[in-house]
């Protein structure tokens, strides 16, 4: 078990049904020892930021391919921001063109994962990122 | 004398020198050769994890009869002559930003020899939300084009004559509301109903299962198909009225064997829906038609294609007793894997489609999409469609595989997986049945699981590198690969969210409550929707108010997400 007690909620923005990538991190997260709750489709940032500071989770993985990022994923790191959960890491992956990436940086997106990134490398930034709130690493 | 499943009269005598053959071929040939040089792995197997044998022969072709093309069972194709005759058509999925973007889209796709066009709508069009509604902030017009209402519809046919060019709509939980709005335009135009062709996917059962994008519950998603059912059936005779889709549950991650049975199981769910809803069978199955994806194992998807119509022939005249050979014929619509694509050194997508497209023909499609190289990234680029067009072209003109029909029939291998594949889908078929049929299945989250099990297995291969994807987990580059991308211009959804503002504004307020309340009152009773919807999207009635009326009556869809 690795962090056994880092939760993270893995979550579907936006309208796009495309969960493939979303259930396998998921499922790989779980794998790899950490609580997974996941939101299932179709979620607005008002519900993904009220899951996550009721499941008081650590991380928020947020899956996307519909292009609505630019629009979607800011709004969430701002209201969590706003609700004073900004310390929750939040990280993406989707159809993310490259040239988006640091505009979502900038928003406050810990990292961008993008088509072919394996299971191997975003459990390692996870283990390597996000750390229990609260606890200084 | 021994008949071989399929049709190949050879005697005892020959098959017992062939198999003596083998053995001696075994042992002399084979055996030293593997002692010297050991094969490059201990098992091969397909992209779906299908074991494949070393080599196959006549003693492998115990299934069924091909027979001849043109006749059931449809295993060598639809027609006698195949693309002696007619070649497929060439439709590429377009659709972006407003109507007017895409109806510009499709001119220049036309210009260019495209044959057919083929509609992408929006996700806020897909889930039957206006462009301004909340839930629709950010993916106007991002991967398809958004359509509100009539007015939207009629810019994106302009100057399509719709007598003469048949569209293929991919729009399913709203699809009832987007086939009013064509017919609609249409009848403006002075042309009936009876003489305009095309296709609409809606099927809602592979939402459920694989590209959840819904509405309703899906027993009443399924009373809204029987509506469009009976009404094409009698006022639209030429529209195909549902895209049996396979493509999105193999992009979920499916195997090809699971593709093809949940498709063919959901196709039987549909038969008796049509049946159930007093239809002979025989006025509705001709016009059903299939949607199947074609990735890379290339002789797994020809195989994949040549089971189902033979599947389906068979459900069709044993199981469904139709005796129009029309309602036997699995008429199919393909598209490359976008699954497949890469988005390491991108320009390889070019030839990995162009393998799937020679897969689809030697399947034999009757239309095919070949996806653009850039689309891991964006919508493609006007080029990055012109290369995937021309790929079908050059396939069609230069290749010379147009000229044999079903030029691998016979092959021992395809043959023998042909087989295989028919016999595992089967399997599924009967499990399925036997769980009540494929809504039901549904409901036990059945097929979601399935499909789960094996996208996590296929990627837990990929990791190990027991799959090998070249430019991501083989033959990696360092430097980037950047290539070109489309760009959205960022001003669509407030000008669509203003246009769909001003429709409202514009339109007879008092005719349009009267539509919306006619409307609500069929579909409380129970009555077929469908010339309600047309009466509806006439008065200017959005669609976001028409599905509204759905959520209102049947109540909205919440999945039980499951890992």
């Amino acid at each position: 078990m690795v962090e056994p007690h880092v939760r993270i909620l893995v979550a579907k923005p936006g309208l796009d049904g495309h969960d493939r990538g979303a259930k396998i991190v998921a499922r790989a997260l779980r794998d790899a020892g950490y609580e997974v709750i996941y939101t299932g489709l179709h979620q607005t940032p008002e519900m993904i930021v009220a899951a996550a500071v009721q499941e008081d989770v650590d991380a928020i993985g947020l899956s996307i391919l519909s292009g609505a990022h630019n629009v979607l994923l800011p709004r969430i790191t701002a209201m969590l921001h706003d609700q004073g959960a900004g310390d929750i890491k939040v990280f993406c992956g989707g159809i993310i063109p490259d040239a988006d990436i640091p505009g979502l940086r900038e928003a406050g997106i810990a990292a961008v994962f993008t088509p072919g990134t394996s299971l191997e490398q975003i459990v390692a930034w996870v283990r390597d990122n996000v750390k229990p709130r609260g606890v200084t690493a | 004398m021994l008949v071989l499943g399929w049709g190949i009269v050879m005697d005892q005598s020959s098959l017992a020198r062939f198999r003596a053959a083998r053995e001696r071929w075994a042992r002399d040939v084979l055996g030293p050769a593997l002692a010297r040089q050991p094969e490059r792995a201990p098992r091969f197997s397909t992209v779906s994890d299908l074991e494949i044998a070393r080599l196959y022969g006549p003693d492998d072709l115990a299934g069924a009869d091909p027979g001849l093309p043109g006749e059931y069972p449809f295993t060598r194709g639809i027609h006698p002559t195949m693309y002696r005759g007619r070649l497929w058509t060439m439709r590429m999925f377009a659709g972006y930003g407003t109507a007017e973007d895409t109806n510009a889209r499709f001119h220049y796709l036309l210009a260019q020899g495209q044959t057919g066009l083929s509609v992408a709508f929006d996700m806020p069009t897909l889930m039957g939300y206006d462009s301004d509604h909340a839930r629709a902030l950010g993916e106007v017009g991002r991967e398809g084009v958004a359509v509100d209402s009539v007015e939207d519809m009629d810019l994106l046919l302009r100057d399509v004559p719709l007598d003469r060019i048949t569209t293929s709509m991919t729009i399913n939980a709203p699809a009832n509301v987007l086939l009013a709005m064509y017919v609609a335009v249409a009848a403006s135009r002075g042309i009936s109903p009876a003489t305009i062709g095309g296709t609409i996917q809606a099927d809602m059962l592979k939402e459920f299962i694989a590209q959840k994008e819904w509405i309703v519950p899906p027993r009443p998603s399924m009373k809204l198909i029987q509506d469009l059912l009976v009404y094409c059936t009698r006022e639209v005779p030429r529209w195909n009225t549902i895209s049996i889709s396979g493509y999105h549950i193999r992009e979920a991650g499916s195997t090809a064997v699971q593709e093809l049975a949940f498709t063919l199981a959901d196709g039987i769910a549909y038969v008796e829906a049509g049946i159930a809803a007093g239809l002979d069978v025989d006025a509705f199955a001709p016009r059903l038609s299939f949607f199947f994806d074609v990735h890379n194992d290339f002789f797994e998807e020809i195989a994949k294609f040549r089971a189902a119509r033979r599947m389906w022939a068979r459900i069709m005249r044993e199981r469904f007793h139709a005796r129009n050979p029309r309602s036997w014929m699995l008429r199919t619509h393909a598209q490359t894997a976008g699954v497949s694509l890469t988005a390491q050194q991108p320009m390889n997508n070019i030839v990995r489609t162009a393998i799937q497209a020679l897969a689809a023909v030697l399947g034999g499609c009757q239309s095919l999409h070949t996806n653009s190289m850039d689309e891991t990234y964006a919508l493609p680029t006007e080029d990055a469609v012109t290369v995937a067009l021309r790929t079908q072209q050059i396939i069609a003109h230069e290749a010379g595989v147009t000229h044999t029909v079903d030029p691998l029939g016979g092959a021992y291998a395809v043959e023998a997986l042909t087989d295989r594949i028919e016999a595992e889908a089967d399997a599924y078929i009967r499990k399925i049945d036997d769980m009540g049929g494929m809504l039901a299945a549904i409901e036990r989250g059945y097929p979601m699981r399935e499909i789960a099990e094996a996208s996590y297995r296929y990627q837990q291969q990929l990791e190990r590198g027991e799959k090998t994807v070249v430019g991501v987990n083989a033959f990696a580059q360092d430097e980037p690969s950047p290539i070109p991308l489309h760009a959205m211009d960022p001003d669509v959804e407030r000008r669509q969210v203003e246009r769909v503002r001003r429709v409202r504004a514009a339109r007879d307020a008092a005719a349009a409550a009267r539509a919306r309340d006619a409307l609500r009152r069929v579909t409380e009773s129970g009555g077929n929707t469908m010339p309600a919807i047309v009466d509806a999207v006439r008065a200017r009635v959005t669609l976001g108010e028409i599905c509204q009326v759905f959520r209102d009556v049947y109540g909205e869809y919440r999945e039980q997400a499951v890992l």
